[in-house]
């Protein structure tokens, strides 16, 4: 249903006037709801006598002069990339060696695997994290990066899988045909198709990583938030609390969008290039073409990735 | 194991918590997420811009910092909530724009074909849409809208590290209290987790087999 047009009579100029006259209306309501929320933010409060200055009021906003704060939220900037780096680099191995156990011919592999994993996504991470860190005692880098390796670990272990069960059978028949041992034709064959077509999935889980991070807060990791939120907020005093905040929510977003959008190029570069796999003309040959099992398996992902915690 | 006998009141207690989170939460976000698809779908440009535009942002924001700006940032605003109020407000608007999506790519993922088809045997929109599109969408948009609040379920932990008493607090609390039996205690706190998370994933497992489109 990509294109909704298709459902209505193409519009007149009578309809094509309301909808404009609608649209400004709507935008107008907008702005004035952003204004009256920028001025709320902006007009002194009276609290307990004293009047408190507004929130983009200049003595709330002089700390972000100072070099050395600057420092440290650099230093929490630096704490999330390190934490969210390690942490990916184990989740896609993991994740890798998940897919192929899960995905193993034999029963007493691939059952078990399957259990484990469903425990491991089934866990809030936070949980996991806490886990780690008093049943082990790493200390809470180790907590946060390890229980984030291991949850987005069967996370994308589980999207490889349902790119392995996408592809039409004839690959790794022909692999088979070919005189490949059954691992090699995995390997060789299935797996760097399944890994293309499931590479936006795993970008974007990889952005819920990055996000996850930020669970380090609660354990106590020292990663952008605690940095922010509650070493500086304390250090200079509550009146900071809110412009500290804008600060955060500013640079997460940059973190974030810049890797949305990675995500986002890559599948466009695999939605227009990489043919010749004959897979978009090849459909039908289960009882499920293959794009729409993984339009589902997209989907479902996509919803999954809401875990994000 | 006796530690999580003694203490299953607690757990219950907590659980309840939990529950309660899921339910209010996943309620809100239910609302404010149609609205923002239904946004996202409409002849509108400006609201359409609005409901990308807060998608993008929510999507892109860490729970935990969501959870601060409504327990720590709203209360020093001015805005007077309990901890719990709060809670369901964090919950509700992150998960909101993924219920969004999971509706688009629900009416996304039916071929246009479909509606042509529709519109050329001369159904009427509201037609095409209740009789034509609607029940293939609907298939398609169950079972990522089961694993959203899957997802849910697990970010309600998160509230307790916002002075929420539901389960996993329950459990951090009842962990530091009996230092020798931290293993049994956790594992207690999975295992009442799981007990939401695991079945509706194999329902929606199952959903997404049994009702796989063939065209």
């Amino acid at each position: 249903m990509t294109g909704s047009s298709v459902l209505f009579d193409a519009p007149g100029p009578k309809a094509r006037r309301n909808s404009l006259i609608t649209s400004i209306v709507g935008g107008a309501l907008i702005v004035a709801g952003v204004v009256w929320m920028a001025m709320t933010l902006a007009a002194p409060r009276e609290s307990g006598g004293i009047t408190l200055p507004g929130m983009f009021d200049e003595s709330r906003w002089d700390i972000f002069a100072d070099p050395e704060l600057w420092g440290f939220i650099w230093n929490g900037v630096i704490g999330t990339l390190r934490a969210a780096a390690v942490a990916a680099v184990f989740a896609l191995i993991l994740g890798v060696v998940f897919s192929l156990l899960r995905s193993s011919r034999l029963k007493w592999v691939r059952y078990p695997t399957a259990v484990v994993i469903e425990f491991f996504r089934g866990m809030p991470v936070l949980l996991m994290m806490l886990f780690i860190l008093l049943v082990f005692s790493t200390g809470s880098y180790w907590a946060v990066v390890s229980a984030l390796a291991v949850y987005n670990g069967a996370l994308i272990g589980e999207a490889l899988r349902a790119g392995l069960a996408a592809l039409p059978r004839g690959q790794r028949e022909a692999g088979l045909s070919l005189g490949m041992r059954e691992l090699q034709t995995k390997l060789l064959i299935e797996f760097p198709q399944a890994f293309r077509q499931m590479l936006p999935i795993i970008v974007a889980q990889l952005v819920v990583l990055l996000k996850d991070t930020s669970l380090g807060y609660i354990v106590g990791y020292p990663e952008l938030l605690r940095a922010t939120m509650n070493n500086l907020s304390s250090y200079y005093g509550n009146r900071y609390l809110f412009p500290l905040f804008v600060v955060t929510f500013l640079i997460y977003l940059t973190m974030n969008l810049l890797l949305s959008w990675l995500a986002r190029s890559l599948a466009r570069r695999r939605n227009s290039g990489g043919g010749g796999r004959g897979r978009r003309n090849a459909g039908g040959d289960a009882d499920v073409s293959p794009d729409q099992a993984i339009l589902v398996a997209e989907a479902s992902a996509a919803a999954r990735r809401s875990t994000s915690t | 194991m006796d530690v999580v006998i003694d203490n299953l009141p607690l757990y219950l207690q907590g659980f309840g918590v939990t529950l309660l989170l899921l339910a209010v939460g996943g309620v809100g976000a239910l609302v404010i997420g149609v609205l923002i698809a239904t946004m996202r779908i409409a002849p509108v440009a400006s609201l359409r811009w609005f409901a990308t535009v807060y998608t993008e942002i929510i999507r892109n924001t860490p729970l935990t910092l969501v959870f601060i700006f409504c327990a720590f940032v709203l209360p020093y605003l001015g805005a007077d909530i309990p901890y719990l109020v709060s809670a369901f407000i964090a919950l509700g608007v992150y998960t909101s724009p993924f219920v969004a999506e999971a509706l688009r790519s629900g009416i996304n993922g039916v071929p246009v074909g479909q509606a042509e088809a529709a519109r050329s045997i001369g159904l009427g929109f509201g037609q095409s849409v209740s009789l034509v599109i609607f029940p293939q969408a609907f298939r398609m948009t169950i079972p990522p809208l089961i694993n959203v609040f899957i997802a849910l379920t697990k970010n309600t932990s998160v509230a307790g590290g916002f002075f929420v008493a539901e389960l996993f607090a329950t459990g951090r609390t009842l962990a530091n209290a009996n230092g020798s039996a931290v293993i049994p205690i956790l594992l207690g706190v999975a295992f009442f987790y799981l007990l939401i998370t695991v079945p509706l994933g194999l329902f929606a497992g199952r959903l997404e087999a049994k009702w796989a489109v063939a065209r």
